[in-house]
């Protein structure tokens, strides 16, 4: 595969166009033009992958265009809570055989987090992915967004998807984050600010200083949860961290030479809003909608049942991290419950060495599997009337169970210290 | 494309896909989550709602979820289109490729509930006669919706009837 983009001084690029251009095979391409780009990668999981499509390319009569371009997780229905869910797990598994893909990964984590994690997502690709919150993978610099199944087929019969070109929106924060605020309190400020449409379905790019100061997973939560605020992907311009962590999941020097590349012309045009973090404070979004977002202290003492910790937005190392930090050596409030589904099993295995896991399980934490969870609402949900505190991307009505239930979403830092007390907390109060 | 008159269902914003189709039910085929369709917001829709009927919403209609059964149980209950001031870019590629014809019209909210339209192809005739613009839809999706989705249009490509 070649990665290299095209640079032309005379026409300067947005990273989204330097991207769109290479998979399209143009030099460059200008807002709004419609192209059909070449497709590296296509995910998708158990819920969106075979159940939907092996019935439609049977029907078709047509073959997968490239296996290996093709990886299956089975993250939503895993662990199988009923004789439905056991059933589309093993279409999953019996299809992943007929088909022969060679890239399945089956009940180990989310597939936003274990797709960069297995060295799948290299700077500079175009990728699909069957489920909303694709746009994760905008954090390596790929064109990677999100599909339904029906397109999804056509994908991986024609090895092609269409795109018209975005405009970009440049996210641009500067200053340092206090201690206790991250990127998951940025990502709920800015769909606060826009509304969970404000992205237009455009290319939001995420830059400055205190962008490129965040490791890896902080940077997939910003890019994750550009699907709130509605845009196609959210970039984040590859850098030497970007380098360092895929060669610390073992992608191939020779498939990383251009990776640092891949970033937008200065002059290129875009749309640009300026953040200062060092005024960041820790942000909670209020029942039904991401777009709810206030500062913390709007919503302090409010009580609630159970404070989850979990799905790809808000479960990762970094994220277990955090909450460990606050609820080292204590215990959480009694009346509540601390639930934590960590988003892989490669993220859990590493929280266990550093004695992360020991100390959430220590506070009172529930451990959950790898997988969507309560997240998704396929599974297990919340009973009714229950008040949840959720690290989260989507509180809508109904989704994390019956409409009664009332789902507010903050930080992992918040979630942790909001169990402590069993009360919405600032968690500054407590580090 | 016919333009037989249509009765008007009215909804609020930022109709999202977990109101469109219930994560709960998501583990069912088409015709159980369709059943579920919109209760948290209009318990009485899917028992009520008549093939060739519309919808009419507010800004960012099909917020949420990749899962294009949101669109595809508007298809199966019959939906004719869907008419809003603006949706969510997934929506908007999923419900073309299961054929289900979206309108963005910025004045869509002054059409009233129950009210009878005429959906033409870059408007919406209202019951008085107004029209109300809408945007124009590319060829390539109109020419989806009117093959009946997706899968149609790789049918007829496989067979040749239709070139790439």
């Amino acid at each position: 595969m070649n990665l290299t983009p095209s640079t032309d001084a005379t026409m300067p690029q947005t990273l989204a166009q330097k991207l769109i251009a290479r998979a399209a095979g143009k030099k460059h391409v200008a807002v709004g033009d419609l192209v059909t780009c070449k497709v590296d990668l296509a995910m998708f999981h158990d819920s969106s992958g075979p159940r939907r499509l092996k019935p439609m390319l049977d029907e078709l009569g047509a073959k997968i265009w490239d296996p290996s371009k093709v990886v299956l997780v089975m993250d939503h229905y895993v662990p199988a809570q009923d004789a439905d869910a056991k059933r589309i797990v093993q279409i999953a598994r019996d299809t992943a055989k007929e088909w022969k893909l060679p890239n399945v990964i089956d009940s180990e984590g989310i597939c936003h987090v274990v797709l960069p994690e297995r060295g799948h997502l290299h700077p500079g690709m175009m990728c699909v992915g069957g489920d909303s919150h694709s746009p994760t993978g905008g954090a390596f610099a790929t064109y990677m967004f999100g599909i339904g199944a029906t397109e999804m087929l056509g994908v991986v019969v024609t090895g092609e998807i269409w795109v018209q070109v975005p405009k970009t929106l440049r996210m641009l924060w500067s200053g340092r984050l206090h201690q206790g605020v991250c990127a998951k309190d940025m990502m709920l400020h800015m769909i606060g600010r826009f509304g969970m449409n404000g992205g237009q379905y455009q290319a939001v790019e995420f830059a400055g200083d205190a962008v490129m100061a965040l490791g890896m997973q902080e940077r997939m939560t910003l890019s994750n949860m550009s699907a709130e605020l509605g845009a196609q992907v959210g970039l984040i311009a590859a850098d030497d961290v970007t380098s360092a962590y895929l060669q610390s999941v073992g992608v191939k020097q020779k498939d990383l030479q251009y990776a640092i590349d891949w970033y937008g012309d200065q002059d290129a045009e875009s749309e640009d809003f300026h953040f200062d973090a060092s005024n960041l404070s820790p942000q909670v979004a209020a029942p039904h909608s991401p777009a709810n977002t206030k500062p913390v202290v709007d919503f302090t003492n409010i009580p609630f049942d159970v404070a989850y910790i979990g799905a790809c937005t808000g479960a990762k190392l970094e994220d277990l991290r955090a909450a460990a930090h606050v609820l080292r050596g204590q215990k959480i409030a009694k009346g509540i419950r601390l639930m934590v589904a960590p988003a892989s099993a490669r993220d859990q295995a590493q929280a266990e060495r550093e004695g992360v896991m020991q100390i959430l399980r220590d506070a009172g934490a529930q451990v959950l599997a790898n997988s969507c969870g309560a997240c998704a609402g396929y599974g297990a949900t919340f009973e009714d009337n229950a008040t949840i505190i959720s690290s989260t991307a989507r509180n809508f009505k109904g989704r994390m169970g019956p409409a009664s239930v009332q789902v507010y979403l903050a930080s992992p830092w918040t979630v942790a210290a909001s169990a402590l007390r069993g009360r919405i907390s600032d968690v500054r109060e407590l580090l | 494309m016919t333009t037989l008159k249509s009765c008007v269902w009215k909804l609020g914003a930022d109709i999202d896909t977990d109101a469109l189709a219930p994560g709960a039910y998501m583990k069912h085929g088409i015709d159980v989550i369709a059943q579920h369709c919109l209760e948290a917001v209009r318990s009485d829709f899917a028992n009520k709602v008549r093939p060739g009927d519309v919808l009419v919403a507010g800004p960012n209609f099909g917020i949420g979820s990749s899962r294009e059964q949101a669109a595809g149980v508007l298809v199966y209950l019959g939906i004719k289109a869907v008419v809003a001031p603006s949706f969510s870019g997934l929506f908007f590629r999923n419900a073309f490729n299961l054929g289900l014809l979206l309108l963005t019209c910025a004045k869509a909210e002054q059409i009233k509930e129950a009210e009878v339209v005429t959906i033409l192809p870059n408007a919406i005739e209202r019951a008085d006669g107004e029209l109300l613009p809408c945007q124009p839809i590319p060829d390539f999706l109109m020419n989806m919706v009117q093959a009946g989705g997706l899968m149609n249009v790789l049918k007829l490509r496989s067979q040749g009837k239709l070139n790439a």
